[in-house]
């Protein structure tokens, strides 16, 4: 299967690693990864914070960009989540190529129907669910079921899991009182279950978390979920 | 016509919720609180095998309602007045208020009893009435505490929930209603001689109503305590207070309601007290009916494609009981009557006036209040809406223009991710990787947490050297 990896601008320049997790992992599998260079920013933020006509040129550039690929992917919930839900409102002809994009977890359990990729992470982790990935695109047990199948991993759970992390774009800055709050009752239940690691399907969430947990000077650390099942056996 | 009255906030919401988080008994109340109904509506919600269709089943009641509303309301007047009501229309808050104010006058009385009710706390109608010299005497136990503290409702159903049962010994004791202890029974017993008096010497009634019935004028009202029932049976005269949004168009519509609201905001299977009334029945109950129907901001939302689905809110509260941020801050830093979610598509949009353009940006997005909404107002989509619609500062809009031009460009995006990752790099040297603190406008991330710094390679350069 031709798979093209949307890598999301946060990734691209602040979390390469997890770019090339998700290609580490899908080549394993044996799938073939292009990585198209016209690709930018799907436009979330500027159309979150308001700017619907400056994001228009960023979807416009993503459809035309992806639209030749059989099956688009993304290691970010809330990038597909813009993708998914709002591009067939903000650009005619969209649903298409929108519904061939798929969050990582997506592609690798409903349309690879891989749970078990191979990897290996001896550690404690706990999943924090991010609110577009939860409630946008419904990931539900997926991000779980690939990490319960990692060798050595125990997944515990965290308390208050589904509640958001005060990150929320623009939020984080325009609200940032309000953002800190919930960001301190996060990392407080992180801390609490003893995990060494708290993984995620978003970049963006998990550098407010796991900037939170740095200020605070927690061992628990923030990951993404790609990176631990990209891993493989020493 | 655009809202006026008690919608319209004085203050930036993230000024006002800055000064609420200093209050931790505050956040303490609101968090036990809004978890314990939470808990509840969740209990409740997951008994009901057919909820989902049932919240279909409202939005669409609700859309067919706000697609022919003139009509509707034309026919519910002409039931209601058929039923020997008197139906009046207010274009606003002011409007609305001197037209209450007026018909308490015409009865000689200077004291009224009152069932909790959000149109007449949106039109500040205690206020109004105390200014012509007329007493208004809350009878709902959270709106009594929060009348007789001198302070304002800050969540829609549970207008006290920022006070603890201490707190509100002491706001009764200050007004001599004897509560030896803070135990909850004992703090109701005290209402309860308090406002049995009044309920027997009241002359007039005022209320709001949850739904109005177009086919037949009928008003509902929907409480938990009976003192309602006590305000709309004793008095001679009854004053309802409309929103003019608040139709369904039958009877049989309620069946879906009342279905949806005591799940969805006390968490109980079903109401414990519903009354209905349609105009004036001979013998029984007040012999004078007045229907007060409000705009106030309510046409100027129906007229916005997206922001229209804010008016099928019922006033349950379940997205303010879900909201992260409300949880954090509590109602009173949103300034208006419509705090939390609700309140910052519906404020906004019912007057642009003051700092409600501030309420949209007061979320995260993360959606919580859509799927606890039984009516299935796409909230976050409406919040979008009106950051899009709405005005921008300068400085900020200068930089997304900047971004997006950039972004939009495969070589000046490319340039760009080079400029920043080797800009990153005497930063890492500097701090050894772990950024403390950076300047305006980047220290309102540093003031909580440390920021991340670009590695020394992109991922797209990674994948020219590498795979290309």
């Amino acid at each position: 299967m031709k798979i093209a990896l949307f890598v999301t601008c946060v990734n691209d320049l602040v979390f390469p690693g997890t770019g090339k997790a998700v290609v580490r992992i899908l080549e394993r599998l044996g799938h073939t990864v292009e990585f198209p260079v016209g690709q930018g920013c799907c436009g979330q933020m500027h159309a979150n914070s308001g700017y619907r006509a400056e994001a228009l040129p960023l979807v416009r550039n993503f459809v035309q960009t992806f639209d030749p690929y059989d099956a688009v992917v993304a290691p970010s919930g809330s990038c597909v989540a813009m993708v998914r839900d709002s591009y067939p409102r903000l650009v005619p002809g969209s649903a298409s190529v929108a519904g061939r994009t798929y969050e990582l977890s997506e592609l690798l359990v409903d349309v690879l129907g891989v749970t078990d990729v191979g990897a290996v992470f001896p550690h404690r982790v706990t999943y924090h669910p991010t609110c577009h990935g939860l409630r946008m695109l419904r990931l539900g047990e997926r991000p779980r079921a690939l990490l319960r199948a990692v060798r050595g991993l125990e997944l515990i759970e965290l308390p208050g899991a589904e509640e958001c992390c005060g990150f929320g774009g623009t939020f984080a800055m325009k609200n940032a009182g309000v953002s800190a709050a919930m960001l301190a009752d996060k990392c407080g239940a992180i801390v609490d279950t003893g995990a060494e690691y708290v993984a995620a399907v978003d970049n963006s969430c998990l550098a407010h978390i796991g900037g939170g947990l740095s200020r605070r000077t927690a061992s628990a650390q923030a990951i993404h979920y790609a990176e631990i099942l990209a891993t493989t056996p020493p | 016509m655009t809202g006026t009255g008690n919608i319209v906030a004085r203050k930036a919401f993230p000024a006002a919720a800055k000064e609420k988080l200093t209050d931790t008994q505050l956040r303490a109340n609101l968090r036990r609180a809004t978890h314990t109904i939470r808990d509840k509506r969740l209990r409740v919600v997951g008994e009901v095998p057919d909820w989902e269709a049932l919240r279909v089943a409202g939005a669409a009641i609700k859309d067919d309602v706000l697609s022919r509303l003139p009509e509707l309301l034309e026919r519910f007047e002409a039931a209601a007045t058929a039923a020997g009501a008197v139906v009046h229309w207010a274009r606003d808050a002011a409007e609305a208020a001197a037209l209450v104010t007026d018909l308490v006058q015409a009865t000689g009385t200077t004291e009224v009893v009152k069932i909790k009710s959000m149109a007449t706390q949106e039109i500040g109608l205690n206020e109004e009435l105390e200014a012509a010299g007329i007493a208004a005497v809350e009878t709902d136990l959270a709106e009594l505490i929060v009348q007789l503290a001198g302070d304002t409702p800050s969540h829609i159903l549970v207008p006290a929930i920022h006070y603890n049962r201490s707190q509100i010994r002491d706001i009764f004791t200050r007004n001599g209603l004897s509560a030896l202890t803070d135990d909850p029974p004992a703090l109701a017993e005290a209402a309860r001689r308090h406002l049995r008096a009044k309920f027997l010497s009241a002359k007039v009634a005022i209320s709001g109503a949850n739904f109005a019935v177009a086919e037949s004028g009928t008003l509902v009202v929907v409480e938990s305590e009976g003192n309602g029932r006590m305000c709309l049976t004793l008095p001679e005269t009854l004053i309802s207070v409309v929103g003019i949004e608040k139709l369904v168009p039958t009877f049989r519509d309620l069946e879906v309601f009342l279905q949806l609201l005591p799940r969805s905001s006390t968490g109980e299977r079903m109401n414990p007290y519903t009354s209905l009334w349609t105009g004036v029945t001979p013998g029984d109950g007040p012999r004078t009916v007045h229907i007060v129907l409000v705009d106030n901001g309510r046409t100027d939302t129906l007229a916005d494609e997206v922001g229209r689905q804010a008016l099928r809110c019922i006033r349950c509260s379940a997205c303010l009981n879900v909201c992260p941020v409300y949880e954090r801050v509590g109602g009173h830093a949103y300034g208006s009557v419509y705090p939390g979610p609700i309140g910052a598509i519906l404020s906004p949009q019912m007057s642009g006036e003051g700092a409600n353009s501030t309420l949209p940006y007061a979320s995260t997005l993360c959606g919580a209040c859509y799927d606890a909404c039984p009516v299935r107002i796409n909230i976050p989509e409406v919040l979008v809406h009106l950051r899009q619609t709405g005005p921008h500062p300068a400085a900020e809009r200068a930089a997304m223009r900047a971004l997006s031009w950039t972004m939009r460009s495969r070589r000046r995006y490319a340039a760009a991710l080079r400029a920043a990752r080797r800009g990153a790099a005497p930063v890492r040297w500097a701090t050894g990787g772990k950024v403390r603190r950076l300047p305006w406008p980047m220290s309102a991330w540093t003031a909580a947490r440390d920021a991340p710094l670009p590695p020394k390679q992109t991922f797209r350069e990674w994948w020219a050297r590498e795979r290309a």
